[in-house]
C-alpha cells in the first residue's frame, strides 16, 4: 500500500518516482512524433494510476484501449471495460471512495450519459482525472469535434482544463493529478481537448523519460475520509441531512457546495504554478484580441498570421483553465483592447457568454466566428470577420461566378 | 476489531464521544463468533435508525450488521431510498453516491482496495431497495455479476419504491395498486433471484427477515463466497408497513405469512458446486475450530 511519496524508490512497474517538479520541469525530454490518443498513453504511462476504466465512443476509443495495453505492460494497477459511460464513471468513483488514483477517457454523448456522476465527484471531493475528447452531442448522430460538451462541465465543481496541443495534453494529464490531489483542492479535472483535430493528428511531442513516474497517490492526504476502513469511523449523525427541511440541513448542503466551489478557487494558486497561469497572452498590446480555448485558438494563430500581411495587428489570448476561471486575468488582458474576437467550436458560443460576463464594456466582444457539427473553422473566415468588424472590405473567400 | 486496528489517544479519550468510546471498548469486532446473538449484549454497529417505526428494514439492518464476518475490514455500499436513512448511523465505511449506480460503485471499490490492499481481506457488501437494484441500477447489477465482480448484493425487497411515497417496482406483485400502477401492476413480478443465477452468482436466497438466525447463515455464506469465489445475491423481503397499510407491530407476521412455502418468500436458495465445495471446507474448519476450543477449555481445567 502506497501512502507515503517515496521519491527514488522504484514502482511495481520498475520506474523511480521522481518529485513531479524535477519530472516535469528539469528531466530530459525526448521529441517524439505521435498521435493525440498516443501522447494520452504516454502520459498516462508516467502517471502511477492505479486504475483506469474504459468504454469505446469515437475519438477517444483509440486511447483508451491503449491504456489497456499499458495495463497489460504492467503500468496501471487494474483496467476494465465498464457497460456504459454512466456505469464507468461510478465505478471510477468507487475506485476513488476506496484510494485510488483513477484514470478515464470519455466524449460527447458519453460525457453527457454520465452526467449524473460528475456533481457527485465533486461533491464527494475525488480527484478523478476524466480526458474529454469533444465531439459532437447533437442529433442527428455526430462524431465529429465540437465543444458544446464543455460547457455542460462548467457547473459540476469539476476542474475544467482545454488543452490546445498534444504537448498540452502531455503535460497537463501528469500536472492535472498534482494540482486535484493537493489536500485544499481534492477535486476532480475534466481534462479537454478537441476530438480528431488533437487525438487523430500527429504532432511533436517532448516526453519526459519513461523510466520516470509521478508519486502515487496518498489517499490519505484527502480532506474525507477514504472509504477502506483503515480508520474507522464513528457514528456521527443522528439524520441524515436529507430528512430535513430545517435550516441546518439547508445550511449544511449550502456550506458544502460553497466548499466545493472554494475548493475549485483555492486550485487557482496551483494551476497558476503547474500550468504557468491559467492564459498565455502574444502580443498583449493589440487592439484586436482573438481570446478563445482549444484548437480555436491554433486556428486564431493563423488567422493573426494571414492579418500582419495585411498590416492588420492581432494579439491571442489563449485560456488554458475554464475551471478555474481566469476573469481577473482576462481583464488585465484585454483592458486596452477595441475588439475581443472569440472564435468557437460550437453553436452556443459559450465562451463568449463566460468572457463577456468578466469584461467591462461587454459590447466588444465579437461572438463568433463559430462553427460546429465537425466543420473546420479556416483562418480565413476568421481573418475576414475581424476586416468586417473594421469596416475593411473583404475579397470574395470563393468566386462562385455571380 | 480489532481493538488494534481502533484506539484512542489517551489524552483524547475524555474528549471523545460516548459512542466512540464504547465502540472501542465494547465492539464485537474481530470476534471470529460474532452474529445476532450479540445484539443488546455489546455495542453495536448501528443503535438509531430514522426509518418509520416498525420497519422491517430495521431489524434486517441489526441482523446483517450483527453477522459481517469481519465488520473491520467491510466497506458497504447503498442507494438512494429508504436504506440510505439508515447508512448515515452506521459505524463502518458506507458509500452513497447516486440512485441506482451501487453495483458500479461497488465494482470500483472493490478493485481499488484489491489492488491497494494485496493479500487482505477487504469485503464490499452493496445494500440498496428494490428500485435501485431492479429498476434504474439492473444493467449494472447485472453487469457486475457477469463479470464476477466478488462482493455480495443485498436488495431489500418491499417490492415498491417506498422513499418516493410507493410507487411501482419490478418487483412488485402483478395487480398491486400503487401510486403509477393506477389500475394494478400489468405485468409479474420479476424474477431476480432466477436471473442472478443465470448471471453468474454462486450463491443466491431468496427470504424474509422475520429469523435472525437465518439472516446471519446466509450472510455469513453469501460474504464468504464472494470474498472467495464470485458474486453473490441476496434477495430479503423487508416489507414496507406504511405503504401496504399495517401497524407498527405487524411487520413481522407479514414477513412470517409471505415465506410460506406456497407464498413468494418461501425459502429459496441456489449454490453452484464451487460455493458448496467452500461451504463445506468452512464448515469442517468451523467444527475444528470449536473441537480445538473445547480442547483447550479442557486442558485448562484439567
Ligand atoms: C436519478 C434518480 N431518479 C429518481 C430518484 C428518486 N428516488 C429516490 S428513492 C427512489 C425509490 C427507491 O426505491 P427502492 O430502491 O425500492 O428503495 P426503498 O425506498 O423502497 O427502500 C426514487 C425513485 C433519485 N433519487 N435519483
Ligand atoms: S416508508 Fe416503508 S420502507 Fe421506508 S422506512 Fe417507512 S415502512 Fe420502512
Ligand atoms: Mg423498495
Amino acid at each position: 500500500m502506497a501512502t507515503q511519496s517515496s521519491v527514488g524508490e522504484k514502482n511495481k512497474a520498475g520506474q523511480t518516482i521522481t518529485d513531479p517538479w524535477q519530472m516535469m520541469h528539469d528531466a530530459e525530454r525526448t521529441p517524439c512524433f505521435f498521435t493525440g490518443s498516443e501522447v494520452i498513453k504516454e502520459a498516462l504511462r508516467r502517471a502511477n494510476c492505479d486504475i483506469m476504466i474504459a468504454y469505446p465512443i469515437t475519438p477517444q476509443s483509440e486511447a483508451a484501449a491503449l491504456a489497456g495495453e499499458l495495463f497489460a505492460e504492467g503500468f496501471i494497477g487494474d483496467y476494465f471495460r465498464g457497460e456504459s459511460e454512466f456505469a464507468v464513471m461510478s465505478q471510477c468513483a468507487g475506485a476513488a471512495f476506496g484510494g485510488a488514483r483513477v484514470f478515464t477517457t470519455t466524449a460527447g454523448p458519453g460525457t453527457m450519459r454520465a452526467m449524473e456522476n460528475f456533481p457527485m465527484w465533486a461533491g464527494a471531493r475525488l480527484p478523478i482525472q476524466m480526458i474529454v475528447t469533444c465531439r459532437g452531442i447533437n442529433s442527428p448522430l455526430s462524431i465529429q469535434p465540437d465543444t458544446l460538451e464543455i460547457s455542460y462541465l462548467l457547473n459540476t465543481g469539476m476542474l475544467v482544463w482545454h488543452a490546445e496541443t498534444a504537448q498540452d495534453f502531455y503535460d497537463w494529464i501528469l500536472k492535472g493529478y498534482m494540482v486535484s490531489e493537493e489536500p485544499d483542492v481534492h477535486l476532480p479535472l475534466a481534462l479537454c481537448c478537441d476530438g480528431f483535430f488533437v487525438t487523430h493528428t500527429k504532432d511533436m511531442v517532448s516526453l519526459t523519460p519513461a523510466d520516470m513516474c509521478l508519486p502515487p497517490y496518498d489517499p490519505y492526504r484527502s480532506p474525507v475520509p477514504c472509504m477502506d476502513m483503515e480508520c474507522p469511523p464513528v457514528r456521527m449523525m443522528r439524520d441524515p441531512f436529507i430528512m430535513k427541511s430545517n435550516y441546518i440541513s439547508y445550511a449544511t448542503h449550502a456550506s458544502w457546495q460553497q466548499e466545493v466551489w472554494a475548493a475549485v478557487e483555492r486550485s487557482r494558486k496551483h494551476t497558476v504554478r503547474w500550468l504557468d497561469g491559467l492564459i498565455e497572452v502574444e502580443n498583449p498590446g493589440a487592439e484586436i484580441l482573438l481570446v478563445s480555448s482549444g484548437t480555436a485558438v491554433s486556428q486564431g494563430r493563423e488567422a493573426k498570421v494571414l492579418l500582419e500581411e495585411e498590416g492588420i495587428d492581432v494579439g491571442i489570448v489563449k485560456i488554458k483553465s475554464l475551471r478555474p476561471w481566469p476573469g481577473e486575468e482576462i481583464r488585465e488582458a484585454t483592458k486596452n483592447a477595441k475588439h475581443i474576437i472569440v472564435p468557437e467550436f460550437n453553436v452556443t458560443g459559450w465562451m463568449a457568454r463566460e468572457i463577456k460576463a468578466t469584461i467591462p464594456n461587454s459590447e466588444r466582444v465579437y461572438a463568433g466566428p463559430r462553427v460546429c457539427g465537425g466543420m473546420t473553422l479556416p483562418p480565413e473566415i476568421i481573418a475576414a470577420d475581424i476586416k468586417t468588424l473594421l469596416g475593411i472590405k473583404n475579397k470574395a473567400l470563393a468566386g462562385r461566378g455571380s | 476489531m480489532s481493538l488494534e486496528r481502533i484506539k484512542i489517544a489517551p489524552e483524547m479519550y475524555e474528549i471523545m464521544p460516548p459512542e466512540y468510546q464504547d465502540l472501542v471498548k465494547n465492539a464485537t469486532y474481530g470476534n471470529e463468533n460474532r452474529g445476532w446473538k450479540d445484539i443488546g449484549t455489546s455495542k453495536e454497529l448501528i443503535e438509531e435508525h430514522s426509518l418509520c417505526a416498525g420497519c422491517p428494514e430495521s431489524m434486517a439492518f441489526r441482523y446483517i450488521l450483527a453477522s459481517l464476518p469481519a465488520p473491520e475490514d467491510t466497506v458497504m455500499v447503498g442507494s438512494t431510498g429508504c436504506t440510505s436513512l439508515v447508512f448515515p448511523h452506521v459505524g463502518i465505511h458506507n458509500i452513497h453516491s447516486l440512485f441506482g449506480n451501487q453495483n458500479a460503485i461497488a465494482t470500483g471499490l472493490k478493485r481499488a482496495l484489491t489492488v491497494r490492499f494485496p493479500g487482505r481481506i477487504k469485503d464490499v457488501v452493496v445494500l440498496a431497495g428494490d428500485g435501485a437494484t431492479v429498476d434504474i441500477g439492473l444493467d449494472m447489477t447485472l453487469q457486475a455479476w457477469f463479470r464476477q465482480e466478488k462482493f455480495t448484493t443485498i436488495c431489500f425487497d418491499n417490492e415498491l419504491y417506498a422513499n418516493t411515497g410507493g410507487q411501482e417496482s419490478g418487483l412488485m406483485q402483478k395487480g398491486f395498486v400503487a401510486k403509477m400502477a393506477p389500475v394494478g401492476k400489468t405485468f409479474e413480478k420479476v424474477r431476480l433471484p432466477e436471473i442472478a443465477r443465470e448471471s453468474g452468482c454462486h450463491y443466491v436466497v431468496n427470504c424474509t427477515v422475520s429469523k435472525p438466525n437465518l439472516i446471519e447463515k446466509v450472510i455469513k455464506n453469501a460474504i464468504h463466497i464472494a470474498r472467495e469465489i464470485g458474486p453473490t445475491y441476496l434477495q430479503l423481503y423487508t416489507p414496507c408497513i406504511l405503504e401496504i397499510g399495517k401497524n407498527s407491530m405487524e411487520g413481522l407476521q407479514e414477513m412470517r405469512d409471505s415465506e410460506k412455502p406456497t407464498e413468494r418468500f418461501a425459502y429459496r436458495e441456489y449454490i453452484s458446486d464451487q460455493a458448496k465445495e467452500l461451504l463445506t471446507e468452512m464448515a469442517a474448519k468451523e467444527k475444528e475450530r470449536k473441537a480445538e476450543a473445547k480442547r483447550q477449555l479442557a486442558s485448562v481445567k484439567a
